[in-house]
């Protein structure tokens, strides 16, 4: 069983998926139920895997035992583990929330929120490229039914966008695909690595291309600066529990970039090595430039906790542009935090959003708010955590992140970074006065608060407290798992014993 | 061969692109649709093309690399899926918004009444 753990991650919501796809109708609890217990139990496993990282060794699962390079194989290291570790956390919150009525608005929620966790899973996973591709479609189609799930104008036009978007992006990523194995012959990761060190120089040009479309694939799904602009629109328009898992899916454009940059393109590939970096810290910088405006610009509060989440993919992105082990692990921590509370953040907009009656989540004068004291600690907790402030965990995110700077960043990074993080904090605090404060004379709605609903928002910003009370294991185990991600030898060595790992 | 092969893809490329930058939802759709069959023919061809080999391996030597066909009969069946959920959005689109503008919003229609 044990040698197994590694596959169930994908195989579990795979499993329950199915279970909950055989009848569309039948009843909502039994659903809920096993999609909250699959998650639940989602989430033992991923502790589980933790654990079996932690140690540092890099093991893998080979599908039908066909031993890499040939077969297929699930490559578990500390990244893979963090970032399932992640997504299990987040997916029990949102499962939770959406257990209080919003899986009701149309049908098949819980199916397609299993299968959106194995293709999620999945693509962390993966140690094979062509197979990211296929995990990137489950996720993706999982993902284009769930944005329109409950239906409506807005989600509909968001969703034209963003299925047209993500085909032409799967269309690239094929095509780099098919170049990356022309040159190098195979199409496991850790096996390319090897190969890309050995290429004789006139193939040189073709991997290069290759790797370069990747970067436009992998900057499509996180939404880097040219590419984001289907991202506000679509979180903000899909439904509150959707649009806080999406929270994870530019974090797998994220993840993705630093695999496949650090491995393939690792320092063992002589000239192709860090291929990526003259494009990622000004298409960082200028990602959290263009989305700090956005977030002053937002005039409702969903489209701006859409901007927020990429204030943070531009964070992120300039930790990939440092290029250091320490700015990976602080960009780690960094991605443990923002992923938490702006998947929190949205599921607290439809909080605020269904006490306001018609105003909604728009940052106009409303009804009073019937929970008014209880949301308003909630959102300056959120605020506060999401803005980076003392003393909650985005602090010391970007605190580490700015610490890990070369003298030659710094002038650009802190400038930056600081004034996003001002931005966010201006119009978090004009958001928050106008929807606590500025009000009708009015009765105060009527709806209650689901407690399933205040269970999923403070579960998932309940952990930028802990992050904090946590800081130090979690940043040792973030640091680690850079150290180990800037040595692709490691993963050779543990996937290829012959292959001369020793490079 | 090659260059002919290479043709094809190229013409089928820049027809898809194309398409999928126009207005409407319908020439997206089949933007993207020629655009996936430009794929699937690269990704064919990225093991090299050869002539006469066996489609597996009988020992005599020359055979033809069996990983693109598998790659691209993958691809073939996520494509499809992709573009049946594509035609359905749109038509959803066409119903819910009255018209089928990718937008939504019928921005150039007075200009072809004015024509």
């Amino acid at each position: 069983m044990l040698q197994h753990l590694i596959v169930l991650p994908v195989v579990l919501p795979l499993v329950s998926g199915i279970l909950l796809l055989i009848s569309r109708h039948g009843s909502t609890s039994l659903k809920r139920v096993l999609g909250i217990g699959s998650t639940a139990l989602l989430l033992a496993v991923a502790i589980a895997l933790v654990g079996k990282a932690t140690g540092g060794e890099v093991s893998y699962y080979a599908l039908g035992d066909w031993q890499p390079p040939f077969g297929i194989v699930m490559v578990l290291d500390r990244l893979s583990a963090l970032m399932i570790l992640l997504t299990a956390v987040l997916a029990l919150g949102c499962v939770v929330f959406a257990s209080a009525g919003d899986d009701e608005q149309g049908s098949n929620f819980h199916g397609l929120f299993q299968l959106q966790l194995m293709g999620i899973n999945g693509a962390f996973l993966t140690g094979d490229l062509f197979n990211l591709f296929v995990f990137f479609e489950v996720l993706l189609l999982a993902s284009y039914a769930l944005l329109m799930h409950g239906g409506g104008k807005g989600r509909i036009q968001a969703g034209l966008h963003y299925v047209v978007l993500n085909l032409a992006g799967s269309a690239l990523f094929l095509i780099a695909v098919g170049v990356l194995y022309g040159a190098t012959g195979t199409l496991n990761m850790t096996h390319m690595a090897v190969r890309v060190a050995e290429l004789e120089g006139e193939r040189a040009g073709l991997v290069s291309a290759g790797a370069l479309l990747l970067l436009v694939v992998f900057g499509l799904k996180a939404a880097i600066l040219p590419l984001y602009f289907w991202l506000p629109k679509a979180y903000s328009s899909a439904p509150a529990p959707v649009a806080a898992l999406f929270a994870i899916m530019t974090k797998v454009g994220i993840y993705t970039i630093l695999r496949v940059y650090s491995l393939i393109f690792g320092d063992q590939a002589g000239p192709l090595a860090a291929i990526e970096q003259p494009w990622v810290w000004w298409l960082a910088l200028g990602t959290l430039a263009a989305s700090a405006v956005g977030v002053l610009a937002a005039r409702d509060l969903r489209l701006l906790v859409a901007y927020l989440v990429l204030v943070s993919v531009g964070t992120l992105l300039a930790g990939i542009g440092m290029h250091t082990p320490e700015a990976i692990g602080a960009l780690l921590f960094y991605l443990i935090h923002t992923t938490l509370v702006t998947g929190g953040l949205f599921l607290l907009a439809e909080l605020i959003g269904l006490q306001r009656g018609k105003a909604g989540t728009r940052l106009v004068k409303g009804r009073p708010l019937r929970n008014g004291g209880l949301l308003g600690v909630l959102f300056l907790m959120g605020g506060a955590a999401v803005a980076g402030l003392p003393p909650l965990s985005g602090a010391i995110g970007k605190a580490l992140l700015m610490v890990a700077a070369t003298p030659a960043q710094q002038p650009w990074l802190w400038p930056l970074l600081l004034i996003a993080g001002l931005c966010s904090l201006v119009a978090l605090s004009r958001a928050g006065s106008t929807l606590f404060w500025r009000s009708h004379d009015g009765e105060p709605s009527d709806r209650p608060l689901g407690r399933r609903q205040l269970f999923g928002v403070i579960w998932l910003l309940g952990a930028s407290p802990l992050l904090v009370l946590l800081a130090g294991p979690v940043s040792d185990y973030t640091q680690a798992t850079a150290e180990q991600l800037s040595s692709p030898a490691v993963q050779i060595r543990a996937l290829l014993p012959d292959a001369g790992g020793d490079t | 061969m090659e260059s002919l092969y290479a043709i094809t893809t190229g013409i089928l490329t820049a027809c898809g692109l194309f398409l999928t930058l126009r207005g409407r939802s319908f020439p997206v759709v089949v933007g993207l649709t020629l655009l996936s069959y430009a794929v699937n023919l690269f990704l064919f061809s990225m093991g090299g093309l050869t002539t006469n080999g066996a489609a597996i391996l009988d020992g005599s030597g020359n055979y033809a690399d069996p990983l693109p066909q598998a790659l691209v009969l993958t691809a073939i069946v996520i494509g499809f899926a992709m573009t049946a959920f594509a035609v359905i959005l749109a038509m959803r689109a066409r119903g819910d918004m009255g018209n089928d503008h990718v937008d939504g919003r019928q921005v150039d229609e007075p200009r072809e009444e004015r024509r």
